[in-house]
């Protein structure tokens, strides 16, 4: 799957946890997601987004791990920490401007995705992006995500922070009106 | 008579619902000692019917690997598909059959227990006539096991009475294509999907319960089609609408209607196509001269100029594609609001081409090829009628039968339960059914179920029905015996067998062959696989509507599925049907038909004032049998909860999480509200996936459909008010009965 990239298209969730579920099954860390799906208001909408660590270039869990525990593959894949390095202080989790990383206290190791190496070194597609059922998460040709309204993004200001990713987030049309509340399309007789 | 033995406490303890979260043996086991193969099937759950591989070790499924080659859905899968998996070495698992005593359930033998379903079905049948017995089958079975179910009914019993629970899911949607086209069956491969530069999304919660199609009207969006969606709840597909039309409950038909009158008032109507390929349009015509957006509006809920864009877009579109589901269908009106549908197609000539159509999303597993094969009361194989007389002549000739020994037509599956509490049928044999939650009011089921004299159950877990068993004769999952089925776009594909059943556990298929033999005559039931019923099945299908003549294990397996009608070998199976404007009537015409208004069977008024609907949430499958068993399929959506909506709620001084008392003219039940601003606020909708006193269907209604006799889940009439506090069963529940669906805080 040589020049494949990985895209995550929030305006595509269906909010299913497909990704979730099938993340879980990796026999490296079986029933822990490294994957999550969030609703961002469920009162108020049914728009849910899933979060999948973004791969940065310069990573900020590296920069702030006191043990170098946090590596970075030559393809630029960044990994879970090293067992016999990780000291479980939890400066990745709270320094990462995604809010990726998650302590995995059975494990007392920082784990995170890690694109499913061993698939994508083997010519497969990371789990939660072969299974997303609305291809909220792809992993694939750039050519084909050029065919798309969205544009893919990777690079993000965090105040006086710039970071650039591996992974590209769709950045959604501009639109002229939001309205999330059933009752503004509806017809409702005058009192 | 037939009253669950046990409490539903030591009913549970010994049968379930148990959570399995883990593989037999553990993840870490499955790290150990991995699988030793894969096999390439499909899903056991919806009817997207996705193409998946089963990791097996030994005898056991321990997990799954996408299948990517597999063309409908190239390896994506929904949560239900990934965790499927996890019924197997489930410990609910039934391995014997039981026999039900005083005490409970024992185990018993298979002769044991077969000797007692015959004897006790002969007795009644002796005693009160053959029709005093029915068979309930279903539509997760195989195409060879629908089969066996219809005829071990008419050949075997003899019994009139066999009827499935497609009768909660498809038949509104098949009679009216079989009364416009001919053909129950979706006119377009999915593959037209994303070439459609209008679709049009009536009554379908698709992320939720077809949730693979999602990506295909993804793909038209991303060519810059545009997506009407109808429904009272904005479903997850909605976010990416173009255009949202927010329906009131029942009001469909009027909508259809009111958006054929402005196609027809601007002149988007396809003159030729309507001339050369229809008939009946001038009637349609001036059924919906009434309708103007104004008029639809007043009905409906929906803004006018919303309906002036919506008709507009469809009418001026080159290629249209309507889909709709159980949302229009579950409906008193079901077939009619259908058949508003298609004629908006019709008229706009949006059919039978590349793109532009009009498709169901079939609901269960084989939801399709489950009723075209002679589980239904009206239908003989090839989804030939029952009633015409050449179709049963060819029947009759491939069972080795005489055609005046073929029972007729029988009662639908609701009209069965009516039929039994009125105490005429008083034995039943049910099998991939679980009517106490499936079926509407179900107090009434429950009662029912008493009154059977004798009830026997083919299953592989104790449903909340089997627990009313006599005998309960432990059969397969889905992995564990083979065939065929047809899955929503008219593709049949190859659902292989991938390990044994457990235990003293049967194959269904076989479990079926042995009651027909005892019953008798013998001879009509000599098959040793399911190979040799699918060969009897194609020769029973042959020259029918749904033709499978054509249709082999090896060219299937050679093949990514093959669509019908496929009536020969050499026949490359037909993905598109209608091209050229042929319709399956004999004059080759589709036929507009007229549809009407009429008010719900359950009305709202002034005691009951507020619209109940019902439908399904995206982790758990139809009763639950299976998926309530699945441990991260609960976690993900824990209990039944009451959508509503901020204003209504509001104006009851419900506040979110509280307990609420859903009341309708049938019953009450208290469930936690859950408040959000995505929903109609004169409409509340609850998930039925859940039994007992958390079962939403003990408040729907038995008002059906008069032509296809599907109940109308989708409308009902409630009234709601705060509860004192949480309802006994949430003390049964435990934790669960506090916890959030994964993700809302």
């Amino acid at each position: 799957m040589h020049g494949y990239e990985f895209y995550v298209d929030p305006s595509r969730c269906i909010g299913c946890r497909a990704c979730e579920n099938a993340c879980s099954e990796c026999d490296t860390h079986p029933g822990h997601p490294m994957i999550t799906v969030e609703y961002l208001d469920r009162e108020n909408s049914i728009a849910t987004v899933p979060t999948v660590c973004m791969h940065c270039e310069n990573p900020t869990c590296a920069q702030v791990c006191p043990s170098d525990a946090i590596k970075k593959t030559p393809d630029g894949v960044v990994q879970s920490a090293l067992k016999p390095r990780c000291v479980a202080c939890n400066n990745c989790v709270i320094a990462c401007p995604f809010g990726v990383p998650k302590m995995k206290s059975k494990f007392q190791l920082m784990m995170k995705c890690d694109m499913c190496y061993d698939r994508t070194s083997a010519g497969k597609r990371p789990m939660c992006a072969t299974v997303c059922p609305s291809q909220a998460l792809s992993y694939v040709n750039p050519r084909e995500i050029g065919r798309r309204r969205e544009t893919p993004v990777n690079t993000f200001r965090f105040g006086r922070q710039t970071v650039t990713t591996k992974v590209f987030l769709m950045a959604p049309e501009p639109s002229t009106e939001v309205a999330v509340d059933v009752v503004d399309y509806m017809w409702e007789r005058k009192p | 008579m037939a009253k669950p033995p046990l409490s539903s406490a030591a009913l549970r303890d010994r049968f379930g619902p148990h959570l399995q979260h883990e593989p037999p043996g553990g993840f870490e086991e499955r790290g150990r000692y991995p699988a030793d193969r894969l096999v390439k099937t499909h899903c056991c759950f919806c009817g997207q019917q996705c193409g998946i591989q089963l990791k097996v070790r030994g005898n056991e499924v321990i997990g799954f690997e996408p299948w990517e080659e597999f063309p409908f859905n190239r390896g994506m899968l929904c949560p239900k598909g990934v965790k499927r998996y996890l019924q197997g070495g489930h410990p609910d698992r039934l391995l014997d059959p039981l026999l039900r005593t005083d005490a409970g359930f024992r185990t018993a033998t298979w002769e044991e227990s077969l000797d007692l379903t015959v004897r006790r079905l002969r007795e009644i049948q002796a005693r009160h006539g053959r029709d005093a017995v029915a068979v309930y089958g279903g539509a997760s079975l195989t195409t060879e096991k629908s089969y066996l179910v219809g005829k071990l009914a008419r050949v075997a019993l003899r019994t009139r009475h066999v009827d499935y629970n497609g009768r909660l899911c498809m038949v509104s949607a098949g009679t009216a294509y079989k009364m416009a086209f001919g053909v129950d069956r979706s006119p377009n491969p999915w593959s037209d999907i994303p070439l459609a530069d209008v679709i049009l999304v009536a009554g379908a919660n698709v992320a939720e319960c077809a949730p693979i199609t999602t990506d295909y009207i993804w793909r038209s969006r991303d060519r810059g089609g545009k997506l009407i969606v109808i429904d009272p709840r904005m479903t997850p597909i909605t976010r990416n609408a173009d255009l949202y039309l927010p329906v009131r409950p029942g009001t469909d038909v009027v909508l259809m209607m009111g958006l054929l009158h402005v196609v027809l008032r601007d002149g988007l109507e396809d003159r030729s196509f309507i001339e050369a390929h229809t008939s009946g349009f001038d009637a349609v015509a001036a059924s919906v001269k009434p309708w103007t957006p104004q008029a639809t509006a007043e009905v409906t809920g929906v803004p006018p100029e919303s309906i002036e864009k919506a008709a507009k877009w469809f009418g001026e579109a080159e290629r249209a594609f309507a889909m709709h589901a159980r949302g229009i269908e579950h409906q008193s009106k079901g077939v009619e609001n259908v058949l508003s549908v298609i004629n908006l197609a019709l008229a706009t000539g949006n059919i039978g081409r590349e793109g532009a159509g009009c498709v169901m999303i079939t609901g269960q597993g084989n939801g399709q090829g489950g009723r075209e094969h002679g589980q239904k009361c009206d239908q003989l194989p090839g989804q030939r009628s029952i009633a015409d007389p050449a179709a049963r002549r060819h029947v009759a000739k491939v069972w080795g039968i005489e055609e005046e020994d073929l029972p007729g037509a029988g009662l639908t599956a609701v009209e069965i339960m009516e039929s039994i509490h009125r105490g005429e049928i008083k034995g039943l044999l049910s099998i991939c059914f679980n009517p106490l939650v499936s079926l509407p009011d179900s107090n009434f089921t429950r009662e029912a179920l008493e009154r059977l004299e004798f009830f026997g159950v083919i299953d592989f877990f104790l449903s909340e029905t089997a627990q009313h068993a006599d005998v309960v004769l432990a059969g397969s999952l889905q992995e564990e015996d083979e065939g065929v089925v047809c899955t929503a776009e008219g593709r049949v594909v190859h659902v292989r067998k991938a390990v044994d059943p457990p235990g003293r556990a049967r194959a269904d298929s076989e479990i079926l062959c042995d009651i027909a033999r005892r019953l008798g005559p013998a001879d009509k039931f000599p098959y040793r696989s399911p190979k040799e019923i699918f060969e009897e099945l194609r020769e029973a299908s042959r020259g029918g509507v749904a033709d499978y003549a054509g249709i082999t294990y090896d060219r299937l397996d050679s093949s990514m599925g093959l669509f019908w009608p496929c009536p020969a070998e050499t026949h490359p199976g037909t993905p598109r049907l209608f091209e050229g404007g042929k319709f399956f009537h004999a004059d080759g015409r589709a036929r507009f038909v007229v549809t009407e208004n009429r008010p719900s069977g359950d009305p709202v008024g002034p005691e009951f004032p507020v619209y109940l609907t019902t439908g399904r949430v995206v982790s758990q499958y139809l009763s639950g049998t299976q998926t309530r068993r699945i441990g991260p399929l609960v976690d993900q959506f824990p209990q039944p909860r009451v959508e509503i909506h901020p204003r209504l709620a509001d104006s009851l001084g419900i506040a979110d999480r509280d307990w609420v008392t859903v009341t309708t003219r049938r019953d009450a039940i208290t469930l936690r509200a859950w408040r959000v601003r995505t929903i109609r606020p004169d409409t509340v909708f609850v998930a039925y996936h859940w039994p007992g006193r958390r079962s939403i269907n003990r408040l729907t209604h038995r008002t059906l459909d008069p032509r296809s006799k599907i109940p109308e889940f989708k409308v009902s009439a409630c009234h709601i008010r705060r509860a004192d506090g949480p309802p006994e069963w949430a003390a049964e529940e435990g934790a669960s009965a506090d916890a959030y669906p994964l993700g809302v805080t």
